[in-house]
């Protein structure tokens, strides 16, 4: 089925193999979750666990058509990613979530930038957070108080009243 | 009342002062983030729409309408001015546009774009405002069944006709109709796939997707990638202004253009790119120096341009008028309907008849703002452009975690004494997601289309089920239906055989990701 940029290798494609495993297990994770559902008999016919049981067959397709795909090479080339970077935007995102109720927008949000820009290798750190922190304090008093939009404020934010 | 007395009524709600306004911030904040390298036009109205929640209905889909039209405009001048590598084949614009740029004649570059959008802009949204009624008085006699072939063909175009596999483009789609099938079931109350976590019940918020797969997956993609190259923007040397030479050679594509792009984009038959793309094409065939393509030639820029401008507002046709989205910005502009209770389609055109036509109308009027603004402004636009890349990706991810806590940012969760934001932890997975995605070559446009378009057709067809009492020869009882059908079958047989046929690679330049 599938074309465009073949992979040079003929050799089955591992990690594509794992994405058609994956696609079949929730499949089945779909199928378990619905069959789970108790229904009154009126909504038995045409009720709410038609759809999912579709999308789960669509989908137990679709994986043995990526596998025949990732045996075949049809996946395209990929470049050689570097996962340090990756690791410090994730890590900026979850020092955000983590940060967010108890230190404030502007400080949470302010190492998530800076934890982006390192991604990026613009740093170091004890340069790049207080510009973040100042950067995202001015987005927090431009949407929070300009736009009312309610975003949480530590105490930071509380020193303007 | 006629569609003339109709508009003219939208017209005097848009130009009213505080619409006026609101239009005018849409179109600027509009051009500055689709100016930024690395931001299309879905991800542009996914990171605004926080902006326009506290207006009321009219003022901000007024907003929005200028945001929509302003992200496409600024789009192009990134093209234009940075050839973005790896984009470059969906963006035609950039293989003249860049070229044109590198010999000093960015400034005419921009100015065709510029005017080819303005003219394609009006006569596309002109065209609109008389197509519409016509579909809307079409679209009464659809019942459940219609609809739901309507939408399998939507899914059909928007996964698998273009793009380089079909397998990975109905993946894609078949992930967003997962994720729509998690939380309460809006026709019997019972819920799907939450896990017991409260915060699912509502479901998926398709703008929380959106911005985690656009900009989050994007951002992760740039990042990780070795060869980082340093992408060189064009000075904009000498005059702005076209030669008469220049008028002379652009008026016929921008004309073409719009008659390729506006049929393209109000069918449900894939976005703004394939327009280009389209119309590249034949701006190539119908020159009489077919050798200066690939050299600047500037109706590779007029024709593209107009096109894509007039297939944007041609994909309003079927949003607004059946409530289809067929492009990921559509589907982003449906959510934005959605937060006010407002569902577009038929019943919108005679329930809120005055709303619709003040949007057709503000459409009109950002599309004169833009072409006022935008020549002036260049200098400022470059001036974005030039932002180094640490900066615009940590203020690009500092927005899309300010609009996701702004449309739902209750910190619900709880580890030990700390609580978060749930909506948060989901656009981080999401966003991870959207870094595989791109990683394995899958479309990202489906997946949108497929979370918001799914529920809508999952009701449709319980509807027509019910309707018929279960007897499932109802979905194929009208002619309407039966023609859907068929040209769904010749949507995923044609391009079956034009990949057999080897063609596939022409396919996978038709892909749409950004939009």
């Amino acid at each position: 089925m599938s074309s465009g940029a073949p992979n040079l290798s003929r050799r089955p494609d591992g990690a594509a193999l794992v994405i058609a495993v994956i696609l079949a297990g929730i499949a089945a994770i779909i199928i378990w979750q619905t069959s789970q559902m108790r229904l009154p008999p009126i909504q038995a016919r045409v009720g709410p666990t038609v759809f999912p049981y579709a999308i789960a067959g669509g989908m137990l397709l679709l994986s043995v058509g990526t596998a025949v795909s990732a045996m075949r090479g049809g996946f395209p080339a990929r470049d050689n990613d570097n996962y340090v970077p990756i690791a410090w935007i994730i890590g900026g995102l979850v020092a955000q979530i983590l940060l967010l109720s108890t230190a404030g927008f502007s400080i949470a949000t302010g190492i998530l930038f800076a934890f982006t820009a390192k991604a990026f290798g613009r740093g170091p750190l004890w340069q790049t957070i207080p510009i973040g922190v100042v950067f995202a304090f001015i987005v927090w008093f431009a949407f929070a108080k300009g736009l009312q939009l309610s975003l949480p404020a530590g105490f930071l934010e509380r020193l303007i009243p | 009342m006629d569609t003339f007395g109709l508009l003219a009524q939208g017209m005097v709600a848009a130009l009213q002062w505080q619409n006026l306004i609101y239009a005018l911030i849409g179109v600027t904040l509009g051009t500055a983030v689709g100016v930024l390298p690395g931001i299309g036009p879905a991800l542009t109205v996914a990171l605004l729409l926080p902006v326009t929640y506290r207006l009321d209905a009219a003022g901000s889909l007024i907003m929005f309408a200028g945001i929509y039209y302003g992200g496409m405009y600024g789009g192009s001048t990134t093209s234009i001015l940075l050839n973005t590598p790896g984009e470059s084949a969906s963006i035609v614009t950039a293989l003249e546009g860049n070229k044109m740029a590198r010999k000093g004649r960015g400034g005419p570059a921009l100015a065709t774009a510029a005017i080819g959008s303005f003219v394609a802009g009006l006569i596309a949204t002109l065209a609109l405002a008389f197509v519409a009624p016509w579909v809307v008085k079409f679209a009464l006699a659809f019942g459940p069944a219609e609809y739901f072939a309507l939408m399998v063909l939507a899914f059909i175009t928007v996964s698998a006709a273009f793009g380089d596999s079909a397998v990975r483009g109905l993946t894609a789609l078949f992930i967003g109709l997962g994720l729509g099938i998690i939380g309460i079931d809006q026709q019997t109350g019972q819920s799907r796939l939450a896990f017991g976590v409260l915060d699912l019940l509502d479901g998926i918020e398709v703008t929380t997707l959106a911005v985690a797969l656009f900009a989050i997956g994007e951002t992760l993609k740039i990042a990780a990638d070795r060869n980082q190259v340093k992408e060189e923007v064009m000075a904009v040397k000498g005059s702005v202004w076209m030669t008469k030479e220049d008028w002379k050679r652009s008026w016929i594509p921008w004309l073409r253009g719009t008659a390729i792009g506006f049929p393209i984009g109000a069918m449900p038959a894939g976005g703004a790119d394939v327009s280009s793309f389209l119309s590249y094409s034949a701006e190539k065939s119908f020159a009489k120096h077919p050798e200066e393509f690939g050299h600047g030639a500037i109706e590779g820029v007029a024709g593209p341009e107009a096109a894509n401008n007039a297939s944007a507002a041609g994909t309003l046709v079927p949003l607004l008028t059946l409530g289809l989205p067929t492009t990921a910005t559509a589907a982003i502009m449906l959510a934005g309907f959605q937060q006010f209770g407002l569902q577009p389609g038929p019943l919108l055109f005679a329930n809120n008849a005055n709303l619709v036509w003040a949007l057709i109308a503000s459409l009109l009027v950002a599309n004169f703002m833009l072409i006022v603004l935008n020549l002036p402004l260049i200098g400022l636009w470059v001036k974005l452009l030039t932002i180094p890349k640490p900066w615009l990706y940590g203020g690009i991810l500092v927005f899309a975690t300010l609009g996701t806590l702004g449309a739902n940012g209750a910190m619900s969760g709880h580890i030990g004494p700390i609580s978060f934001s749930f909506e948060l932890v989901l656009l981080l997975a999401f966003g991870v997601l959207g870094y595989l995605l791109r990683r394995f070559g899958y479309p990202i446009a489906p997946v949108v289309v497929g979370l918001i378009l799914g529920p809508m057709a999952e009701q449709q067809l319980r509807r027509a089920l019910a309707i018929s009492q279960g007897d499932v020869t109802i979905l194929f009882h009208s002619p309407i239906a039966i023609t859907l059908y068929v040209v769904t079958a010749i949507a995923v047989l044609l391009p079956l055989f034009m990949r057999l046929r080897g063609k596939g690679q022409v396919l996978g330049q038709l892909a749409s990701d950004e939009d």
